[in-house]
């Protein structure tokens, strides 16, 4: 198993974090981040959950929009649209 | 969906009828065995709060340095202001069973190793416990990797001796423990006996020239000037570096205030979940030290070794008649005396090094106070997870194994040089006015520093592969 990058759509991509503890998950959504352009999205897929606490907290002081959140018998998914 | 979480409930009430069941049982056995039971309940106290708050000191200062996030900062801050309020209440009445440990350099050199392994870890020693009651593989990895660390230096000798300057060596001698410890021979006996041991154990309230058990100096000194003041020097220091620019574009876009007064309290209170845990966790800490000290004073004891001599299970004690029993929330010396009882029962000596022998002993973990805590912590997490439907097992990946065993590796080292862990060393150490307490979490920062340096470039490193065919 590991991290999992795709492209679903146009300005849509995917981050897969399954299995993965901290701080993985939270790094590589920042790092994602960084890397997509303002106004694209990004879901991620996570199942460690204090890193749902430091996503949310992430997204909150950078000013990344968390569109959507799911959580369904320990498994994550958020939408985030990154800031513009 | 809904039939696994009710099942997932059923188990929570499972698992609290087992440790009820634990505490009635052997109370009827007999009524020494409730000093076990108070362990018992702590941990369990301890184990819910820790994962309602996702409470884990490792990520205090990387998800500062790593993703920007102060919630965990403020999370401890606020535990050890509640911890440090209890403790000095405790203390000036005179049920304290905390003793500071010698203070010096080795503080912080050992948390800056015990920093850089709870980041590769991916969690600290308390959260790896946690996590392991969350159903993670890699958490109880890690801990199997901090006990196995920890009884291996405990008792490491032969050409590690070589490393050991002589004026140790002479120092431990010097000394003169009974001669079954033999104090100068093994590396860890001599760097406590022959240095650790010759530091002074500094207090706030012994530095203001006060009493630590009386009420101005707990109060004053180890609680006012030893927390209150650092703990807010800290949250002021993470919000202007961290939460201001932050809080100031959220003034302009929502109309709030733009004071920094009220961007300190946003920052306080932007993680609920934490700061309840935080609050609830002080002042449990406290309150633990009030009631297995009342219990001492209830049975005539200093010390659970006489304890279990009285129930007949006195395998394992120390030369001095004791075994390890803080008498408050501690993690790491458990973990390393249940693999040192089994490595003693499969005929290697642990009685002749200090740790085990002089100090710790290595009882039957099934009668081992502070097993019992950690084990209800596990515990404690678990009915938590599994309540609010976050329970789910996960075996570890071979990278996360890897990842796992070097974290609990650099743990176990720093826990022993430190004289315990993230808790031990850190959190309990400064909530009582420990001056040691601090260096060792100095230490932790700088750890922590570099092992998000390292992680960082380590992602960067992979993801640079993973992307490579992908258009961004």
């Amino acid at each position: 198993m590991a991290i999992k990058f795709d492209k679903k759509a146009e300005g849509v991509y995917t981050l897969d974090c399954t299995g993965y503890v901290c701080p993985h998950p939270q790094i590589y959504t920042k790092k994602m981040l960084e890397k997509i352009k303002a106004g694209e999205m990004l879901e991620v897929t996570f199942d460690n959950p204090s890193s749902s606490e430091s996503i949310s907290a992430m997204c909150d002081s950078m000013g990344h929009e968390i569109i959507d959140k799911k959580a369904e018998g320990g498994k994550y998914l958020y939408k985030i649209k990154k800031a513009a | 969906m809904e039939d696994t979480a009710n099942k997932k409930k059923i188990w929570a009430l499972i698992i609290i009828g087992f440790f009820a069941l634990v505490s009635a049982g052997t109370y009827a056995y007999n009524e020494l065995y409730i000093y076990l039971s108070a362990y018992l309940w702590f941990g369990f106290i301890y184990g819910m709060c820790l994962q309602y708050g996702r409470f884990c000191f490792a990520s205090a200062f990387r998800d500062l340095f790593a993703v920007g996030v102060p919630r965990m900062v403020v999370g401890i801050m606020i535990a050890s202001l509640f911890f440090a309020f209890v403790s000095s209440f405790v203390t000036a009445t005179g049920f304290s069973t905390f003793h500071p440990s010698p203070s010096g350099i080795h503080s912080a050199i050992a948390g800056l190793i015990f920093g850089i392994g709870m980041v590769f870890a991916g969690g600290c020693a308390s959260g790896s416990l946690y996590k392991t009651g969350e159903g993670n593989g890699t958490a109880l990895l890690v801990i199997l990797s901090i006990s196995v660390t920890q009884s291996s230096f405990a008792a490491v000798g032969g050409w590690f001796n070589k490393l050991v300057p002589n004026s140790w060596h002479e120092s431990a001698l010097a000394k003169k423990l009974p001669a079954v410890i033999n104090a100068g021979d093994g590396w860890l006996d001599q760097y406590l006996a022959g240095y650790v041991w010759n530091h002074p154990t500094v207090t706030f309230a012994k530095m203001l020239g006060l009493k630590n058990d009386s009420i101005i100096g707990a109060f004053l000194g180890n609680f006012f000037v030893g927390v209150l003041i650092p703990a807010l020097l800290m949250l002021i220091i993470v919000y202007f570096i961290w939460v201001r620019k932050s809080h100031l574009r959220d003034a302009a876009k929502q109309g709030i205030s733009e004071s920094h007064t009220v961007g300190f309290w946003r920052m306080v209170l932007s993680s609920k979940r934490t700061s309840i845990a935080g609050l609830f966790l002080g002042i449990a800490c406290g309150l633990q030290m009030f009631v297995i000290e009342g219990l001492r004073i209830k049975f005539g004891i200093r010390n659970a070794g006489e304890i279990l001599a009285k129930l007949g299970s006195d395998f394992g004690v120390s030369v001095r008649g004791t075994v390890f029993d803080p008498g408050y929330w501690y993690v790491t010396t458990q973990e390393a005396q249940w693999v040192g009882w089994i490595v003693q029962k499969l005929g290697i000596n642990n009685f002749d090094n200090i740790f085990f022998g002089y100090i710790n002993g290595i009882p039957n973990p099934a009668v081992n106070p502070a097993d019992w805590m950690s084990l209800a912590l596990i515990g404690g997490a678990a009915v938590m997870a599994l309540v609010s439907n976050e329970f789910k097992f996960k075996k570890p990946t071979r990278e996360l194994a890897m990842w796992a065993i070097i974290g609990g590796f650099f743990m176990g080292i720093g826990s022993r040089l430190g004289l315990g862990c993230n808790v031990g060393a850190f959190f309990v150490r400064v909530s009582n006015g420990d001056v040691g307490g601090w260096l060792f979490g100095l230490g932790m920062i700088v750890g922590a520093f570099i092992g998000v340096k390292f992680f960082n470039w380590w992602t960067e490193r992979k993801m640079a592969k993973e992307l490579a065919g992908l258009e961004l």
